[in-house]
């Protein structure tokens, strides 16, 4: 395995190509997404994404903020070569819903925020009431998991040079 | 940064290595001999070390009291005292004052100087309380897993330091790569391959 600090760098790309192809799936191949999970509804993009061209000399950013933003803006910055930083996330699965935001360089998550839980009202019901929290972030946890294992077996196939990226290029042209 | 808070921010581990039997009393006898020193009322400005994830201020791990389900939930503790500026300054000309009047010198050397502000720092460090910041920790022993709840660089700094001197495992980080090459089940052509890929260019 490469130094840490040398991979982190190396590899900031890797994650950043992640955050893109994310987004392309959220849009054009949800079903995917079904494959981790059998109560899945949905899988959207929530009140913030940030773009980074680092094609130009001076890195250029484009941030997007606001419930139900136009990512037309976004659209346009990937056609000028950026890709996805950071992207916040809304995940919906049977009658339960997850935000977040996910970071591409460092894979980190903040701001999550999980689906409502009871109070704990004694002493015993704490190590309920916590082991229920473990299971929700749980959940959001394994399924970035599985999409992030998912696409990096993409990401060293022959299917990701000969089928996905075209794929990818069409669907950034055609929005 | 609390599991039990409405919003949470969380960086994950990969723990690399595994704890001998009896694996409960080791964990244990870790985190009671890195527990949070207390500095209030002392001239350190600084402590961290682990605290109960219950009882932040009342660190406990007799009871196996850690241990919820399959997990083991504890917390990292880091205690700072913060001298502002502008106290810093006062207090210091005050004593500066003080010394040069003792003297019946108008200056001080530098050296002098130096030893001043350390007399202030000292003295208000055993005044001012420190500020306590908590970060739970959330331990799933069996797949190797930890998740921290902060993404702040020095207290993701003070855990790796803190987790392997108390139980003799260190953590790895999990960024793009280290989450390809641990977390995604790769066979040994896939690794090979991660190794040389390099940016994809999605427009011309």
């Amino acid at each position: 395995m490469l130094d840490v600090a040398v991979a982190y760098r190396r590899y900031q790309f890797l994650g950043e190509e992640f955050l893109t192809w994310l987004w392309f799936v959220i849009e054009k191949n949800q079903n995917i997404i079904k494959n981790f999970d059998k109560d899945f509804v949905a899988l959207e993009v929530g009140n913030r994404v940030v773009f980074e061209n680092r094609r130009k000399e001076s890195a250029e950013r484009v941030t997007i903020k606001g419930d139900g933003a136009s990512l037309e803006e976004g659209i346009l910055a990937l056609k000028k070569g950026a890709l996805v930083t950071e992207i916040n996330l809304v995940y919906k699965s049977a009658e339960l819903m997850w935000q977040f935001t996910l970071k591409g360089e460092s894979l980190n998550i903040s701001g999550l925020s999980i689906p409502n839980t009871g109070s704990a009202e004694s002493d015993e019901d704490i190590e309920g009431l916590v082991l229920e929290k473990i299971f929700l972030y749980d959940k959001v946890l394994q399924l970035l998991e599985h999409l992030f294992a998912h696409f990096v077996k993409l990401r060293v196939a022959d299917a990701w040079q000969d089928k996905e990226i075209s794929l990818i290029k069409k669907w950034i042209q055609s929005s | 940064m609390s599991i039990l808070s409405s919003s949470a921010s969380i960086t994950r581990y990969k723990v690399h290595g595994k704890i001998n039997a009896p694996i409960i009393d080791n964990i244990t006898n870790g985190l009671k001999s890195n527990t949070i020193s207390e500095i209030d009322n002392q001239i350190p400005d600084k402590s961290s070390g682990w605290t109960s994830f219950e009882k932040p201020f009342q660190p406990d791990f007799d009871g196996s009291s850690f241990v919820y389900g399959n997990y083991f939930v504890f917390a990292l503790r880091i205690d700072k005292k913060n001298i502002t500026a502008k106290v810093l300054k006062k207090h210091y000309t005050i004593e500066a004052a003080k010394r040069m009047a003792e003297s019946g010198r108008e200056y001080l050397s530098t050296n002098e100087k130096k030893l001043v502000k350390e007399h202030v720092i000292s003295g208000l460090s055993v005044r001012i309380p420190a500020t306590p910041n908590i970060y739970d920790l959330v331990w799933n022993y069996e797949d190797s897993v930890v998740w921290f709840f902060s993404n702040l660089k020095a207290a993701n700094e003070e855990l790796e330091t803190l987790f392997a001197k108390s139980f003799n495992l260190s953590l790895i980080r999990l960024f793009p790569y280290t989450a390809a090459e641990l977390s995604s089940d790769l066979s040994d052509s896939q690794r090979d391959k991660l190794q040389k890929i390099s940016p994809t260019q999605f427009v011309k």
